[in-house]
């Protein structure tokens, strides 16, 4: 019985030492490229498995202007600093174009009035931010889907890249650039719209002034603000860091549904 | 069967979990411990749970925060209008040039620094695990007839004076044996079935709930669980409880048991001792 204080403390030191192997090889295999393409494999799984249970058309959740949140919060950049889009803000946006380009048949060049009179949508929605956070808001946009049939999307296009105004990291090989991608059942969906006004006003510059994507079945860091051009790509290989959005270089899902 | 040297009492091993109850349970093991700790990283991304479909920011019903006293930084646990200062633990922990504002500290969370994305990974992969694992216990379970024998009650296990000698003996820490110790008693049987039935299938539930993508698929479950950052929450409850009964579950592994127990959940055997007198069942006092 003298040895019990003793064997405790064995114990103890053996409990924590365990604890600590347990988390130095969990980290270890974050960090080993091998393993974190096992645990990486499973967003394939959910991709797939959402596309299969979700219909293509099935809607998000839309609320009443009583649910709208007061404290939207705003996150990444919200109020970039880059030198042509402080020059566009400066002039109320008035010169600004949003240029549709890549694989379409008529590439386009349209001005914020342009876009208010494609065929338009009201919607409110919630925002689920990567963080876990959610708030409600009303956005006013521009279709994606008919201004891409304007466009006339070539057969091999299979994505949409948005290319967006602001640095949110400074880099030397300027890939600290937003930019985000979505596919094209995304990029039809109903609810999927290039937004120029939140909550009946026009777009903020905290929230992406003067236009930004709703995608309303993916999170936040999908709904590409200051967006300056839309893309259509076979594949996103050569953008960035080539996973398909500033996020998704950084280690995040380019499946963003879950 | 085997017999014991000496005035031991008489054990009998007899095989008490099928091989497919013994490897969905380690499974069970290894998931749930990598999914509270990743989930434990994601949470704290935004240290703080909301009631409805959205966040309000200033009136979280939970929040871990750091804070400042005395010019040193603390951590601050705030459950409703209550602050508590959590320094070390929730709100601001680590050593030395470690130390940052954060709800869960580095020993709680895979992996141990601040890590989204790779917290997301962990918690995706294994979320994965956990779903195919559950649904091969449960399918191979109800075929194997092991929840409708072993885990769902009998009419006279519920009558309110035998729960509540099992209570009574539970709390004395006497445990079965003999025929009894064959069988789960009343609150064995509840406190699995709580788990099986209502808190690890809560957790799948309220998990889809917070997913945009499957919310439009199924919007019933944001009325069931009543909105977004609800699912979040009783996420979160519900993770707190399925720890609480890991707790309970380890504590009575070791006051009936340790090696017995564990030899049971990995080769399926196990010892159960005679009772003294066991030939007069009605001289011991718990006969019934």
């Amino acid at each position: 019985m003298t040895h019990a204080p003793n064997r405790r403390r064995w114990l103890t030191a053996a409990g924590a030492s365990l604890a600590g192997l347990w988390l130095a090889a969990c980290d270890k295999l974050t960090e080993n490229p091998r393993s974190a393409a096992v645990l990486k494999s499973a967003e394939g799984l959910t991709r797939r498995a959402q596309r299969l249970v979700v219909d293509r058309k099935a809607l998000a959740r839309e609320f009443t202007p009583a649910d709208v949140s007061p404290d939207f919060k705003a996150n990444g950049s919200t109020n970039p600093d880059d030198p042509d889009y402080v020059a566009h803000a400066a002039k109320g946006f008035a010169d600004w174009r949003l240029v549709v380009d890549g694989l379409v048949e008529h590439p386009l060049s349209l001005s914020l009035d342009d876009l208010k009179k494609l065929p338009g949508r009201s919607q409110i929605t919630r925002h689920d931010c990567v963080e876990g956070w959610s708030s409600i808001g009303g956005w006013t946009g521009a279709r994606l889907g008919p201004l891409l049939d304007q466009a006339k999307l070539k057969p091999n296009a299979r994505y949409i890249v948005l290319h967006c105004a602001d640095t949110l990291e400074q880099t030397l090989d300027g890939t600290g650039q937003y930019y985000e991608s979505i596919d094209l059942i995304d990029a039809y969906h109903p609810q999927t719209i290039l937004a120029y006004a939140m909550n009946g006003q026009p777009l903020p510059i905290a929230h992406g002034a003067p236009l930004r994507l709703r995608v309303e079945r993916q999170l936040g860091y999908k709904q590409a603000k200051y967006v300056m051009r839309l893309e259509a790509v076979a594949d996103f290989a050569h953008i960035g860091r080539g996973n398909g959005g500033f996020w998704e270089d950084r280690g995040y899902e380019w499946y963003a549904g879950i | 069967m085997t017999h014991d040297k000496g005035a031991k009492p008489a054990k009998l091993l007899v095989y008490r979990h099928a091989g497919v109850t013994r490897a969905t349970h380690w499974i069970n093991v290894l998931a749930l411990s990598l999914l509270l700790m990743s989930g434990l990283q994601i949470f704290n991304a935004h240290p703080a749970l909301y009631w409805g479909a959205k966040s309000a920011f200033s009136h979280p019903w939970l929040a871990m925060v750091p804070g400042e006293k005395g010019g040193q930084p603390v951590g601050v646990t705030m459950v409703g209008s209550h602050q508590f200062e959590t320094t070390g633990l929730f709100g601001y922990s680590g050593h030395g040039d470690k130390a940052e504002p954060r709800g869960f500290p580095a020993w709680a969370t895979i992996p141990s620094y601040r890590d989204l994305a790779d917290g997301r990974r962990w918690h995706f992969f294994f979320a994965w695990l956990f779903v195919i694992n559950g649904l091969v216990y449960w399918a191979m379970s109800l075929i194997n007839r092991h929840i409708q024998r072993d885990l769902w009650p009998k009419g006279w296990q519920l009558q309110p004076a035998h729960v509540w000698r099992e209570i009574v003996t539970h709390a004395q820490l006497k445990f079965p044996k003999g025929e009894d110790a064959r069988t789960y008693n009343i609150l064995q049987k509840g406190a699995y079935l709580a788990v099986i039935v209502v808190l690890l299938p809560l957790m799948v539930a309220t998990g889809l709930t917070m997913s945009p993508g499957f919310d439009s698929a199924a919007p019933w479950l944001l009325d069931l669980f009543g909105g977004r950052q609800s699912a979040r929450s009783i996420h979160f409850i519900s993770a707190n409880l399925i720890v609480a009964f890991v707790v309970v579950h380890l504590a009575m592994v070791v006051a009936s048991g340790t090696w017995n127990n564990i030899r049971s959940m990995i080769t399926g055997k196990y010892a159960i001792e005679a009772e003294p007198g066991v030939a007069t069942p009605a001289a011991t006092g718990d006969a019934a």
